[in-house]
């Protein structure tokens, strides 16, 4: 039980970037477009999986003083992997993706996690919570993505969804339109759990 | 390159590619310690300092350690733990040195090893095969327009307390809304250094 509640948190109660904000850089930058959004997604994922489990398997040989920097490393190693195996078997989307592949290695949430729930936890529990979170991470990103694609681009997972006579918005696949659109969707999540909150207040009172 | 050369150089990594706002690197700290101007310029100093120098040394790392090595796959994992060794010592040196500036930059140095600017910048500077002159000008040069983005946004934002915003984008919303219209104005220097 107490790993499904670690797993299904990710979704809501902490989902990434919104009610956890960090590690924007990359969603910020590659949610150009659903199916780049979505990839990153799991790449991310796979490196919170793997980097919670072995955090959590070495939680008692690694010695607090040095954690971080082993933890560091140890992240490192699973992104050089991602990279890797991207480069093999996805190129286009790894020439997509291109500089922010490595700098998984720097994204706040996989350090974060690390320190703050593998470091401390059980490997099922750890690897639940990586998975809740990546899977999170991955749907914020998809769901972006798909949104800057429609309105910038008029497609969704490269199909013209909003016929040819569509004249794209294309502030929302710049730089700007990142930043505003990912604005306006962290204060629709706000929006969102305060209508939620006030209900649950109104039914306990 | 001639002198006209490094001057479009600069001046396009300054303003026309922004890393904070036209290659979307180094955003955490863009937003954490933007809320004051003090900390804010703390921030950019620490950021010049390290970058220029992280930039400088992935650069002999790469070209005389992991390349005659053949090992350039481990790239990404050099460069984090030179970065990371990089703080941890600018920190030891400042503290016993320059403890005036170590006062001053103290907090912001930790920080610095998971700004993804600096591992950002050090591989660029890899990939569009820069020399040893380009590397130190292109890192200091982002360094300086990291800076200035976030000094100006540091700027806008200590004004917000005489705004009234909306309940629902108080806090990070706002600031993503309001780094959105700095974005937008950078991009007015695009027709600058010749187009994207």
């Amino acid at each position: 039980m107490a790993v499904v509640k670690e797993f299904t948190k990710g979704f809501w109660d902490v989902l990434p970037p919104f009610r956890l904000v960090l590690g924007l850089c990359p969603v910020l930058a590659v949610t150009t477009s659903a199916e780049n959004g979505a990839g990153m997604g799991l790449a991310t994922t796979f490196v919170l999986v793997c980097s919670n489990v072995l955090v959590s398997l070495l939680r008692k040989i690694i010695p607090s003083k040095v954690r971080i920097a082993a933890y560091i490393v140890i992240i490192a190693s699973f992104v050089v992997m991602v990279e890797l195996l991207m480069q093999a078997y996805s190129y286009p989307l790894y020439q997509a993706l291109g500089i922010f592949i490595p700098l998984i290695v720097v994204n706040c949430i996989i350090l974060g996690r690390a320190e703050a729930f593998a470091g401390k936890n059980g490997v099922a529990a750890s690897a639940a919570d990586g998975l809740g979170i990546g899977l999170g991470f991955t749907i914020s990103l998809f769901v972006l993505g798909g949104i800057r694609e429609i309105i910038g681009n008029g497609t969704f997972l490269g199909l013209h969804v909003l016929g040819t006579g569509y004249e794209p918005f294309t502030f929302m696949v710049r730089a700007p339109g990142a930043f505003v659109s990912l604005g306006v969707m962290l204060a629709l999540i706000n929006w969102i759990s305060a209508r939620l909150e006030a209900r649950k207040r109104r039914n306990a009172s | 390159m001639s002198f006209g050369d490094y001057m479009l150089f600069i001046v396009g990594a300054i303003l026309v590619n922004n890393i904070l706002l036209a290659k979307f690197l180094g955003n955490c700290p863009f937003l954490g310690v933007s809320r004051r101007m003090d900390t804010a310029t703390g921030m950019s100093m620490a950021v010049i300092f390290v970058m220029t120098m992280a930039g400088m040394i992935t650069w002999l790392v790469q070209y005389y350690v992991l390349e005659p090595l053949s090992i350039e796959y481990l790239q990404t994992i050099a460069f984090i733990l030179v970065i990371a060794a990089l703080v941890q010592l600018v920190e030891i040196v400042m503290q016993k040195s320059l403890p005036a500036l170590y006062r001053a930059l103290g907090i912001f140095l930790p920080l610095i090893t998971t700004n993804c600017a600096v591992l950002g910048v050090a591989i660029i500077n890899i990939k569009e095969e820069y020399n040893f002159l380009d590397t130190v000008i292109f890192s200091f040069a982002s360094a300086v327009g990291y800076s200035l983005a976030l000094i100006l946004f540091a700027g806008i934002r200590e004004r917000f307390v005489l705004a009234r915003i909306p309940k629902v984008f108080d806090g990070t919303a706002i600031g993503l809304v309001t780094a959105g219209f700095l974005a937008l104005a950078f991009s007015g220097f695009a027709g600058l250094v010749g187009g994207h």
